[in-house]
């Protein structure tokens, strides 16, 4: 394609793109995002292109690759437009049925339709299943109208218009204001008031200035940037060209996880393809604005997910932070004034610009306005992306999209906020999704992961399982963090394998105290939290750790035994044909036992047995 | 190592300091780990010093500094795959295949490594052979997955002899 000299030429392009596609009567719209490729898409979409081929020969039907829809447990999925059929765990034999049946004839696949696993109802489109029934899909909505590889997808969707609207006639001044009166806060964890930030950055002194776009996601659980930056490269960077332009920088940088390879792949081609059209470069559609962007691959690092540290790796340095008595808006990357914000932060940007900051702000409370991005995972039933308005309290997450409990066990808490949040008990499910809220109750949003937690989960391993990830993400320079998490991570350690002593518990609330005020960065700082947030709302079982040399969970290894309930065993074989150590006996019929002192505690009986005749106690 | 093919990853980037975790982000792309050669040619033809080099590849995690089995299982030990026993998995290969993360069996078929997160987390837990994602796994899948791939060499084997 031609580049684009003017915002008239981008209009016309997009009019003459609308005018093309006139003649499409239906368009499929299947998931070809990293969970559902997980759950093999790839074979869903080969079979449908050579469907679509052989049946619908004339280009009528489109099929369109998308990023994620969110619902990545019921993977592959497809939407069929219009109609708004949902088919769910797609598999490849199904293609000439979809297109035979539904795209050419109008007719429902019963069995591919959505199932609620409550109430056995089965429900004909998207916006009647229940999971995304509840959400409030601002951004992730906008996932299923694009082919993250086709600049062209996003331009007929709309896209670039903000922009335009910005090169048209608004000042830097006003994108600013607009932006902090839409109260839009960092996405990525801290909630730092973006327009203050892109305000400071403007006034720091200086002609050469960066904006970044942290896609590094160190928070294992989280993966909404993930899906956000594979699945609408555009959307992200329009926002950062909008962003560059109110703070006057020339140059900014993407800086993905290479954990992420598709999110590297489509944010490179989108990337070359802004720059084809002239939407990135020199006087970008004929005005006096210029800017470039470059992809820096992250090298796996979560103390990169603190400002100054991700600054020294695209710098191509190990990323360790340095202390911010000066703030990175005006002494950044390479010191220069730089504007850091993360994937959704920039996502939320352009529909501010277009829609206005009230219109951001109908939703939300006080203090967190518009939608949250979160992940739901662990151990509920409906997992996956879940976009909701900020103040949606967890329970309504949790319960109604999230669908509640997996498997019958009862369900204890949710992990918010990564490895510096904290674990919250059912008594707070009704606390808002909030930014002070979340942090007043002794976690925080974060990123937006959300771990839901059960019965057979243990606080205490869940506590030593992020001493375990901060211990070893820690970079080691100040020490605080390097020895005090050490030492805390000992302690936890002796209580999850029977050493406990209940002085130690005060010890370990000491040493999180220390550490908290005087460790470094946000990583160190905020690196207690997990620990004190379980000691805080299940102390308990701790205590049961401690003084009865117990695991009410059954996770912690030391502290459990393996058994066979002989009122559901049915002595069908399948366990002592699985054991591997040869711990289980039993003749065919027969109840079954385990030999406590051959058991491993591995976990396979457990796991191949039907009739959940296994009891760890 | 082919030096031609480091020298198509340093082209355009010589003297360049900043650019030296991209280089490395490429080299092991290309060879599957740093090798030991590379951390030498990168250092003269970058201009950072051999020890910066090696720190850099030494301190992030996505860099290996030794080749990997034919079959690499990527444990993900996310918190999402964690609270569904994730940790049972890693323990599992740990012992069937009788190495730690980030060694080789001797066959050269297998090596181990865990990692923060895959990102796809709804779908735990994950684990991935040489990046393909296997969903939902448990101890007793993990170990057929396992016993599949050595047959496979096996077989390859048995092919190569008939």
């Amino acid at each position: 394609m031609p580049k684009l000299n003017s915002y008239r030429e981008l209009e016309h392009l997009r009019e003459r793109l609308r005018e093309q596609r006139q003649s499409i009567t239906t368009t499929m719209m299947v998931c070809g995002g990293t969970g559902c490729q997980a759950s093999r898409s790839q074979a869903v979409i080969d079979a449908v292109r050579d469907e679509l081929s052989r049946q619908v020969p004339d280009h009528s039907v489109r099929l369109c690759v998308t990023g994620c829809h969110g619902f990545c447990e019921q993977g592959p999925v497809i939407i069929i437009e219009p109609g708004n059929v949902f088919y769910c765990h797609v598999s490849p034999e199904d293609a000439f049925e979809i297109v035979y049946q539904t795209v050419m004839n109008g007719e429902v696949i019963e069995r591919l339709l959505y199932e609620d696993p409550l109430s056995g109802q089965r429900f004909r489109t998207e916006s009647e299943v229940p999971f995304y029934k509840a959400q409030d899909r601002r951004i992730l909505s906008q996932n299923r109208m694009v082919d993250p590889c086709s600049i062209e997808d996003y331009i007929v969707a709309g896209g670039y218009a903000a922009l335009t609207r910005v090169l048209n006639g608004i000042a830097p001044e006003e994108i600013i204001n607009e932006i902090k009166a839409s109260g839009l806060r960092g996405r990525g964890g801290g909630g730092f008031p973006t327009g203050r930030k892109w305000d400071e950055c403007m006034e720091a002194p200086g002609d050469e200035k960066y904006v970044i776009c942290n896609a590094d996601e160190g928070d294992p659980g989280a993966y909404m940037d993930r899906c956000v930056l594979e699945g609408n490269p555009h959307l992200v960077l329009e926002g950062m060209m909008i962003g560059a332009r109110a703070i006057g920088a020339g140059k900014g940088y993407i800086y993905v996880r290479n954990e992420y390879p598709l999110a590297v792949k489509n944010s490179r081609i989108a990337v070359e393809q802004a720059r084809e059209l002239g939407l990135l470069g020199g006087n970008i559609l004929g005005s006096s604005f210029s800017f470039e962007v470059d992809i820096a691959r992250g090298g796996g690092a979560f103390v990169c997910g603190e400002s100054t540290a991700l600054m020294a790796s695209i710098e191509g340095k190990v990323g360790e932070p340095r202390p911010k008595d000066v703030h990175t808006v005006v002494d950044g990357l390479y010191h220069k004034p730089t504007t850091l914000n993360n994937v959704e932060t920039w996502a939320n940007v352009p529909s501010i610009i277009l829609n206005g900051s009230s219109w951001f702000a109908s939703k939300g409370t006080k203090g967190s306005k518009g939608t949250k991005i979160l992940a739901l995972t662990g151990r509920i039933k409906n997992t996956g992306l879940v976009e909701v308005a900020m103040g949606t309290s967890i329970h309504e997450v949790v319960f109604d999209i999230g669908g509640g409990a997996a498997n019958g066990n009862p369900i204890k808490a949710v992990q918010t906020g990564g490895p510096s949040g904290g674990c919250l008990p059912l008594d707070k499910f009704d606390l808002a999704i909030d930014f002070d809220v979340l942090a007043e109750a002794g976690s925080m949003v974060g990123s937006g992961g959300m771990v839901v937690m059960d019965e057979e989960t243990c606080m205490v391993d869940v506590a030593k399982y992020f001493l375990t990830f901060l211990q070893d993400e820690s970079c080691g320079k100040c020490l605080p963090c390097r020895v005090g998490i050490d030492r805390m991570l000992e302690i936890i350690t002796d209580i999850t394998e029977g050493r406990g002593r209940m002085e130690q518990l005060d010890l370990m609330e000491e040493l999180a105290d220390t550490i908290s005020q005087t460790a470094m960065c946000g990583l160190g700082k905020t690196a207690p939290n997990p620990v004190l947030s379980t000691l805080r709302y299940f102390r308990p079982e701790y205590e049961a750790h401690i003084k009865e040399k117990k695991c009410p969970a059954g996770v912690c290894k030391a502290l459990i035994t393996y058994s066979i309930d002989p009122d559901k065993c049915n002595g069908c074989g399948v366990c002592v044909r699985g054991c591997v150590h040869g711990a289980i006996t039993g003749e065919k019929k027969q109840v079954h036992v385990i030999d406590d002192q051959l058991c491993q505690k591995c976990g396979i009986c457990r796991s191949e047995c039907k009739f959940d005749a296994i009891q760890v106690t | 190592m082919q030096p031609q093919a480091l020298d198509a990853i340093l082209e355009g980037r010589r003297s360049q300091p900043n650019q030296l975790i991209e280089v490395l982000q490429d080299i092991q792309e290309n060879f599957g780990y740093i090798p030991r050669e590379a951390i030498k040619s990168v250092s003269q033809e970058l201009g950072v010093p051999l020890i910066e080099v090696y720190r850099v590849a030494s301190f992030y995690k996505a860099f290996r500094l030794n080749p990997t089995g034919k079959h690499l299982l990527t444990m993900c030990t996310g918190t999402a795959c964690h609270v569904r026993g994730s940790n049972l998995l890693l323990d599992h290969a740990i012992d069937q295949l009788g190495i730690k993360p980030g060694d080789v069996t001797p066959d050269g078929l297998f090596s181990i490594e865990h990692v923060n997160c895959l990102g796809a987390c709804a779908l735990g837990p994950i684990v991935a052979e040489n990046g393909s994602y296997h969903k939902h796994m448990t101890p007793a899948k993990l170990r057929k997955l396992i016993e599949t791939l050595s047959h496979q060499k096996t077989e390859d084997a048995h092919h190569a002899q008939a």
